[in-house]
């Protein structure tokens, strides 16, 4: 294992981290809800009266925040190497396993390690290892 | 007041973009860092561990005091998960979210961040994820309808 020190942005990730901390706080405190974004969108797709309105909320505060970032700080700049149709299978496999594991890197990842639930510690050493797994394949063995 | 927009949504949408804020300030918006962090095996950049340890630094407290409250500030039910089965569901859904990952270096969140960048290629994953979420729904209530048949 080689460290890649051109990429390494450990200020910039940490202060993004505390960010993801302090919503994730405020969500279950003020709102008393988990913040995990599969869960929060899947919902939308079976909506039942007065579950809809708070969901469509968040996901409108998440797909502003490029526009709000832009003004104080430029472009978010982003790379996408994957095909058009790796990217289709790849969200259709992100769509099924994450309602299927009943959360993703947001519920399970911070949300549930941070309630030191084991449920969500399994979760996230599976989404975990399936990523390292598929880009070592990708990456090492099929390259 | 009828027509004014509910406070509660306010919240909501603020800590969406708070939330969204923070996922690009980590990296997590751009799929080429995210795989560089899960290429162990090549040149290894290990940020995304900072993104992940530094949510859990904060939020650790604000879950603690959560699971002692049975209402929200706002004043509605605390409404934490009461599931603790680690079953088949939840290995293989991880798993195959994980690999969707792997591939393309999105996950839910910073995909729905990206969308509001406009790239053309986040729409596409976005819309298979969508229906990978409905494929999950139609999936899901087969079963349940078969077993009242039997």
């Amino acid at each position: 294992m080689q460290i890649d020190w051109n990429h390494f942005t450990p200020w910039a990730s940490l202060i993004g981290g505390l960010l993801l901390g302090l919503s994730a706080s405020l969500f279950i405190l003020v709102n008393g809800r988990i913040l995990g974004i599969s869960g929060i969108v899947g919902g939308l797709l079976t909506p039942r009266a007065g579950d809809t309105s708070w969901r469509l909320a968040f996901v409108l505060g998440l797909v502003i925040a490029p526009s709000v970032y832009t003004l104080f700080a430029g472009p978010v700049l982003a790379t996408v190497d994957a095909g058009w149709s790796t990217l289709i299978v790849a969200g259709l496999l992100v769509g099924v396993g994450t309602r299927y594991g009943a959360g993703c890197t947001s519920g399970h990842g911070v949300c549930g390690l941070s309630r030191l639930s084991p449920r969500s510690l399994v979760a996230t050493l599976s989404f975990m290892g399936a990523g390292f797994a598929v880009v070592f394949v990708i990456r090492h063995l099929l390259a | 007041m009828k027509n004014a927009v509910h406070p509660h949504r306010l919240a909501e949408f603020g800590v969406g973009l708070l939330f969204g804020i923070g996922l690009i300030l980590a990296g997590m918006t751009d799929p080429s860092k995210v795989l560089g962090f899960l290429d162990l095996a090549g040149l290894w950049d290990p940020s995304l561990a900072f993104v992940m340890g530094g949510a859990i630094l904060v939020s650790l407290g604000a879950f603690t005091l959560a699971k002692k409250r049975t209402s929200s500030f706002l004043g509605g039910a605390m409404r934490l998960p009461t599931s603790r089965d680690i079953d088949k569901r939840l290995v293989t859904g991880s798993l195959l979210f994980g690999a969707g990952w792997g591939l393309a270096g999105f996950c839910p969140g910073p995909a729905l961040v990206s969308l509001g960048t406009g790239n053309p290629k986040a729409v596409v994953f976005v819309v298979a994820m969508l229906a990978g979420m409905a494929l999950f729904e139609v999936l899901e209530r087969r079963p349940a309808k078969l077993a009242l048949k039997g």
